[in-house]
């Protein structure tokens, strides 16, 4: 029964781990199996499962891959991100994966490109970002915006520094509560910096993450704006036991964000985020 | 059309016997704790004899009705579900070693089932769990061994209950596939049919006789006689599509004051499929195990995200529910979740009438004594 059994996690070893902040760490993992090593591929989007021994197992965005190595960025916010902080190189941990339909990046090709993103972190985008900029001149303009509450919740300010010298490449970041202006930085929600992004609205992609009324608000303002509702990509996030659709926890009225999503385009999603509890 | 066979009443147990001495741990009816319940049986003794079941919501009560038949009530809490999509089942176990982690499939250990009495209500549930487990983007192994184990003994309801609307969702009550062997039960035995190859090569071991053609109409009026008697009606597919436009409907906050969020709905409900997984670490901290359990979307942390629950009242589960059922179902499986088998009605402490409510809901217009 261990083949193609989609329920049982493959051993990968930390190899490389960075403390980012006192709740945010990252690992840098491999498989210790070369042959699982040389199969496996992902898609920018998908998600792993995450298996720490004796605790159980979480849903973690691929942050990207580094040669063989794959990267997870996670916060400890419970019971098992929480223990799984105490992992250090070496330590083993389980991976089921990858699961999940990712973001539109070759539908995307050509075209202007525009990120949104709130709140802490936001790892499901990353990776896409990484992999727009490594491909700069297959896409059009790339707009990143990011809006949190205070200047300090965001990780790597400096990456942003470094993206704002790639050609042709917009960073607006905003923070919501916070009362200094800072350079390079607004005050208010995301939507402030909406009015100076700067994107062809006839000819873009947008993928946005972040709390389930920040995708919708945003995505409203946008076609408003007059960007097509298809070309607007959101990330969902549910209670997750199993990733394979079997569970039922993911559910978001028809869809099971394990394997439907966790990318949606926005009519898909549109009707049931208007609505509380779905 | 396979041959019909007639079986006495007296040689019912050659059923059992050869089912037994082919191996199979035989499972069925019995009355238990005022109700009947699927349970291995050590012989076909135990079968209820003449009982007879009134259900209405949040209300099972057997009674004796002093006759000989063994299927004549309509059903119980439960029946395949359990014995296919286990309560608990383990996913792995994994021990930490010298070389590190090895991880073990459990192993379900099903040995081969024939459960018998099995109706059209449970086969069709069936179908639908075979399309979420086994016929899906994953297939779930588990459930796979559990189900090739199985071997069904069918029988057309003689009798239904206030609470079943098979009729009205097309799944009953007479069986038309999915079975290995089909009874009809009449005064003197049961007809008997195979509907698979095991089924013919069981069927072939017992003394049957030819059917007489009077007992094939009795047998045929018997099913007619049932369909027609069902008074609950669920409304019309197309209706129910319609729930989704009601999300802001009075109706589901009137539901909530009297729904208790116990979830004994999605316990009996053959069609429901949620669970959760859980993590087990034995004591010598040498090797965990990871199983996983039944679950019900009217539990509190089967929405729950960190720093929120997204179904964070009992409106807004029931209405979950409902809806998954009834609409959101459809677009995942090409039909509604629900099979028309009362369950959830009838075991309802706060008495709540599945159909009913719906109906309030969608088509109050239709409701004959519009309240
Ligand atoms: C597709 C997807 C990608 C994600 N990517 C990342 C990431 O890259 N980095 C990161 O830090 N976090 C990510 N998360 C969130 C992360 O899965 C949760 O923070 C984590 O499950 C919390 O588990 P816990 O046991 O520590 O917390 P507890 O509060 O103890 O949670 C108990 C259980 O509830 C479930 N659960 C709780 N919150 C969530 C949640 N938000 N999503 C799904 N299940 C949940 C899990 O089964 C969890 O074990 C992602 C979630 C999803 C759905
Ligand atoms: S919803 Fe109720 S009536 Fe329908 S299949 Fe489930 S338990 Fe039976
Ligand atoms: S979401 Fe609720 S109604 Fe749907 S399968 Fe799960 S427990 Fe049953
Ligand atoms: S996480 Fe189990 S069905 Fe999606």
């Amino acid at each position: 029964m261990t083949t193609n059994n989609c329920y049982i996690p493959h051993e990968v070893e930390i190899v490389e781990r960075v403390q980012e902040t006192p709740d945010v760490y990252t690992f840098k993992i491999k498989f210790t199996d070369p042959e699982i090593a040389k199969s496996y591929t992902f898609k920018h989007g998908q998600f792993n499962m995450l298996y720490l021994y004796g605790v159980g197992e979480v849903p973690i965005s691929i942050m990207s891959n580094d040669g063989e190595l794959l990267v997870h960025t996670i916060r400890a916010v419970g019971r098992v991100t929480n223990a799984m902080m105490g992992l250090q190189v070496g330590d083993k941990m389980g991976l089921r994966g990858p699961f999940g339909r990712g973001w539109p990046l070759d539908e995307a090709k050509g075209k202007d490109i525009v990120f949104v993103t709130a709140g802490l972190g936001c790892a499901p985008v990353v990776s896409s970002i990484r992999y727009v900029i490594g491909k700069r001149e297959e896409y059009g303009k790339l707009v990143i915006m990011q809006s949190v509450k205070h200047r300090h919740d965001v990780l790597w300010e400096p990456q942003y520094d470094e993206w704002r010298r790639v050609p042709n490449t917009q960073i607006l970041l905003a923070a919501s509560r916070e009362k200094t202006q800072w350079p390079q930085w607004e005050l208010g929600r995301v939507a402030v910096l909406f009015d100076k992004a700067d994107y062809d609205k006839d000819n873009c992609v947008v993928m946005v993450c972040g709390p389930d009324a920040m995708m919708s608000g945003t995505a409203r303002t946008l076609i408003d704006l007059n960007v097509d509702p298809k070309n607007i990509y959101l990330s969902m996030e549910r209670n997750m036991q199993c990733a394979v659709g079997h569970c039922g926890h993911c559910q978001f009225g028809s869809q099971f964000v394990c394997k439907d999503g966790p990318v949606f385009s926005y009519p898909e999603v549109e009707e049931l985020l208007r609505h509380r509890g779905f | 059309m396979p041959a019909t066979h007639f079986l006495p009443r007296s040689s019912l147990s050659q059923l059992y016997d050869t089912l037994s001495n082919k191996g199979y741990r035989v499972v069925g009816p019995k009355v238990d704790l005022g109700a009947i319940t699927y349970t291995e049986l050590g012989s076909f003794d135990e079968l209820p004899v003449g009982v007879q079941e009134k259900q209405a919501p949040g209300s099972y009560q057997l009674s004796h009705t002093g006759g000989v038949r063994n299927f004549s009530w309509a059903n119980g809490h439960s029946a395949i579900k359990p014995y296919v999509y286990a309560s608990t089942e383990t996913l792995w176990q994994v021990s930490e070693t010298d070389n590190g982690f090895v991880f073990k499939p459990g192993e379900p250990n099903a040995p081969l089932t024939a459960i018998i009495g099995v109706r059209a209500c449970d086969i069709a549930a069936l179908r639908i769990q075979d399309q979420h487990f086994l016929h899906n983007t994953y297939r779930d192994e588990y459930y796979a061994e559990r189900r090739e184990k199985l071997f069904l003994v069918g029988v057309n309801c003689s009798h239904c209950a206030d609470t079943c609307f098979c009729e009205s969702t097309g799944d009953g009550p007479e069986i038309l596939d999915g079975y290995d062997l089909l009874l009809d039960e009449l005064e003197e035995g049961f007809l008997i049919r195979a509907g698979s190859d095991e089924g013919t090569t069981i069927v072939n071991t017992l003394a049957t006789t030819e059917a007489s053609s009077l007992q094939l109409d009795e047998a045929e009026r018997q099913i007619k006689s049932v369909a027609a008697s069902q008074s609950t009606k669920l409304l019309h597919e197309d209706l129910h599509a319609k729930l989704l436009t009601q999300l802001d409907n009075p109706i589901w906050d009137e539901i909530a004051e009297r729904c208790l969020s116990c979830g004994n709905c999605t316990a009996v409900c053959p069609t429901c499929f949620c669970h959760r997984e859980v993590e087990k670490p034995e004591l010598d901290g040498k090797s965990s195990s990871h199983y996983r359990e039944w679950d019900s979307c009217f539990n509190q942390d089967h929405s729950y995200i960190v720093g929120e629950v997204v179904r964070e009242n009992t409106k807004l589960r029931y209405r979950q529910w409902m809806t998954h059922k009834l609409a959101t179902w459809v677009e995942q499986y090409d039909r509604i979740g629900c099979v028309g088998c009362g369950r959830c009605t009838t075991w309802c402490p706060a008495q709540i009438d599945f159909v009913r409510e719906a109906t309030r809901i969608v088509g109050p217009e239709l409701l004959d004594d519009n309240q």
